[in-house]
């Protein structure tokens, strides 16, 4: 089924990309990664963005995770235009809506997994007593409560990414991001990552997850798929709709 | 983000790598040690210095009359000058100076003979251990009384003399009838070396009648100048002719002398500061390594919604705790090389106050200057970069 028939939707959107360009100069050749993007998600959704490399998902990746912004058109995300934002602005942003998790998990090595996870916490300005209580609630959730005191190199692969999922989850973010997530995992914690991811899902999160790996792709409940800067499809998997829009 | 987080950041990230801190502190460290040691030795110099001129008399005005051929000032002249003006002075002596050979039997010495007034122990501070000083009695009646010097006893004594002993000065018999308290260990040329007489006797010693020398002692060292305008006018009137007399004291030479060490200090100190900015670009320096090695660290933190303000104070404070630890550091250095070699030296020296606190700002300041460079690099990288670096 494709997305568009089922828009008679008329809430509004957790993100909308309005015609989204991305042109970077190369010598004297135009790239653009983002050729007219237009997409909208809404919140409790479960959305892959796939692509191989060079189609520009991390390109929109990086927009919607207000690490950039467009070279024309809008973004639109929670209700504010971040597409014209400055960079602290930016910065607010990532802190209170996003969440993301990498494929290189990116801890900081020289801090223990717990200030790891305080991470956002501790830009958002929250006390530490605070910042604690919730890191570890994080950390609960991922069952890794155990190993707070340890640092990422004296964690597995599996761990680490557990580890990268609480810090996401701990400001409470609108929208979860993540980019590549099981790329460095293997398939048994692959597996893991994307049950949890499901999970996630189901308890209201919305998601919006990159990859270039068809079969990661398929866990969503929605498929985008990208070539050459465009969306060429856009997809409902997974026909739990019911369970996703009412 | 709070001042004292970015504190513990800082703190951690130089305990992480110790090695690296420590040589990155060292130029803080030497230079800091080495601003608080110069300005330490010369503060210790000075007042080493001025200590040795003090004895001399800061509160004493010397009045020299150069010409007696035409107008003369007399002694009685002198003491109701300083009589009349008794709010100033604490009072006036003569002071006829001269060298003579002294004689104990067959053992002889040249040492200074200072003929002087009743009041010369006491506006000089001096002090005899044994006898009397001179008195004015023995001024009227030109009695042949002396009081030595220490070091004169240990010459022509051996050390052991008894008031009421003579000794011959100039050949003529004198009656030791007090002994002076040791000034400087008893040492030659000092101010043990010394027998002092009536100046009425020694005028005649010398062959003159006339008293061309006074000491004058003001009550109060602040008032020296005061004085010394209050004797120019006063001999002025006498004399009608500046080249006649002089009127010195040692608050001019000490002027000198606190010039010449303000300029010593502001020159070592200066030589010393330049050391202290090598220090500082040494900190740039590895702070802009650090930035260039943490990019990926900076990456994750902006995504995570650190501002630029944030990475911002995490670098400028990781700078400036290095230097000020450094400065800690080389004002404990500087402070311990200050006291052993003012020991070395034989002077009293010890880290002035003011050193210590130049020492402290300049270090923190280098800091915050020289780590405001990299961190504003670092607060500027972008997140997308940034994170992809390895």
């Amino acid at each position: 089924m494709l997305y568009d028939q089922v828009e008679e939707n008329t809430a509004v959107p957790l993100i909308q990309l309005i015609d989204i360009y991305k042109i970077y100069q190369m010598g004297s050749t135009e790239v653009r990664a983002n050729d007219g993007i237009n997409l909208k998600i809404m919140e409790g959704e479960f959305v892959a963005i796939v692509g191989k490399s060079g189609s520009g998902k991390s390109t929109i990746m990086n927009i919607i995770g207000a690490l950039d912004v467009p070279t024309t058109g809008q973004y639109i995300l929670k209700g504010q235009d971040v597409s014209k934002m400055k960079d602290d602005a930016l910065a607010e942003v990532r802190n209170k809506t996003i969440g993301f998790i990498f494929q290189q998990y990116n801890l900081l090595m020289k801090q223990n997994l717990l200030e790891n996870v305080e991470l956002p916490l501790l830009y958002a300005g929250i006390n530490k007593k605070h910042r604690k209580q919730i890191a570890m609630e994080a950390l609960k959730k991922l069952g890794i409560e155990d190993k707070w005191k340890n640092y990422p190199n004296q964690l597995s692969g599996g761990q680490q990414q557990r580890g990268a999922v609480a810090r996401a989850l701990a400001g409470n973010p609108s929208l979860i991001l993540a980019d590549e997530p099981t790329g460095a995992l293997d398939s048994k914690t692959s597996r893991e990552l994307l049950d949890f991811l499901k999970k996630l899902n189901e308890e209201g999160n919305t998601i919006v997850l990159i990859t270039h790996d068809r079969t990661v792709a398929e866990e969503a409940n929605r498929i985008v798929t990208l070539r050459d800067g465009k969306i060429i499809s856009d997809d409902i998997v997974n026909v739990d709709r019911e369970k996703v829009f009412v | 983000m709070k001042i004292s987080q970015a504190f513990k950041l800082a703190l951690r990230s130089i305990m992480g790598s110790k090695m690296r801190s420590f040589l990155t502190m060292l130029g803080m460290i030497i230079g800091v040690a080495s601003v608080i040691t110069l300005l330490g030795l010369v503060s210790g110099a000075t007042n080493y210095i001025l200590d040795t001129f003090s004895d001399l008399g800061t509160n004493t005005v010397s009045v020299n009359i150069t010409n007696t051929d035409t107008r003369k000032v007399s002694v009685e002249d002198m003491y109701e000058f300083a009589e009349d003006n008794s709010e100033l002075f604490q009072g006036v002596s003569p002071n006829v100076s001269s060298r003579y050979t002294v004689k104990n039997g067959n053992t002889s010495l040249t040492t200074s003979v200072i003929g002087v007034g009743e009041d010369y122990l006491e506006l000089n501070n001096l002090e005899i251990t044994s006898g009397r000083f001179i008195k004015y009695a023995d001024i009227k009646n030109r009695y042949s009384a002396c009081v030595i010097g220490t070091y004169v006893i240990e010459e022509l004594f051996e050390g052991k003399v008894s008031l009421g002993d003579n000794v011959k000065i100039n050949g003529q018999v004198y009656t030791i009838v007090g002994i002076q308290e040791e000034q400087a260990e008893s040492e030659a040329n000092s101010k043990d070396d010394i027998i002092y007489i009536p100046y009425s006797n020694a005028a005649r010693l010398a062959g003159s009648s006339d008293i061309s020398n006074f000491t004058f002692a003001t009550l109060d060292p602040d008032s020296v100048t005061i004085a010394e305008d209050l004797l120019d006018d006063y001999l002025y009137g006498i004399m009608k002719n500046e080249e006649l007399y002089r009127v010195t004291s040692m608050t001019e030479l000490l002027e000198m002398i606190n010039t010449m060490t303000t300029l010593m200090s502001s020159l070592l100190g200066g030589i010393a500061g330049i050391s202290l900015l090598v220090a500082g670009i040494g900190i740039m320096n590895i702070m802009l390594v650090s930035v260039v090695e943490r990019t990926k660290e900076i990456g994750i933190r902006k995504s995570l919604g650190a501002k630029k303000k944030d990475i911002m104070s995490q670098f400028v404070i990781e700078a400036t705790a290095i230097s000020t630890l450094g400065g800690i550091i080389g004002i404990i250095v500087g402070s311990i090389a200050t006291n052993l070699l003012g020991n070395a030296f034989g002077i009293e020296a010890a880290p002035t106050m003011n050193a210590i606190l130049l020492a402290f700002g300049v270090s923190a300041g280098i800091g915050i200057g020289f780590g405001y460079m990299p961190a504003s690099k670092a607060a500027k990288l972008n997140p997308i970069d940034a994170l992809r670096s390895e």
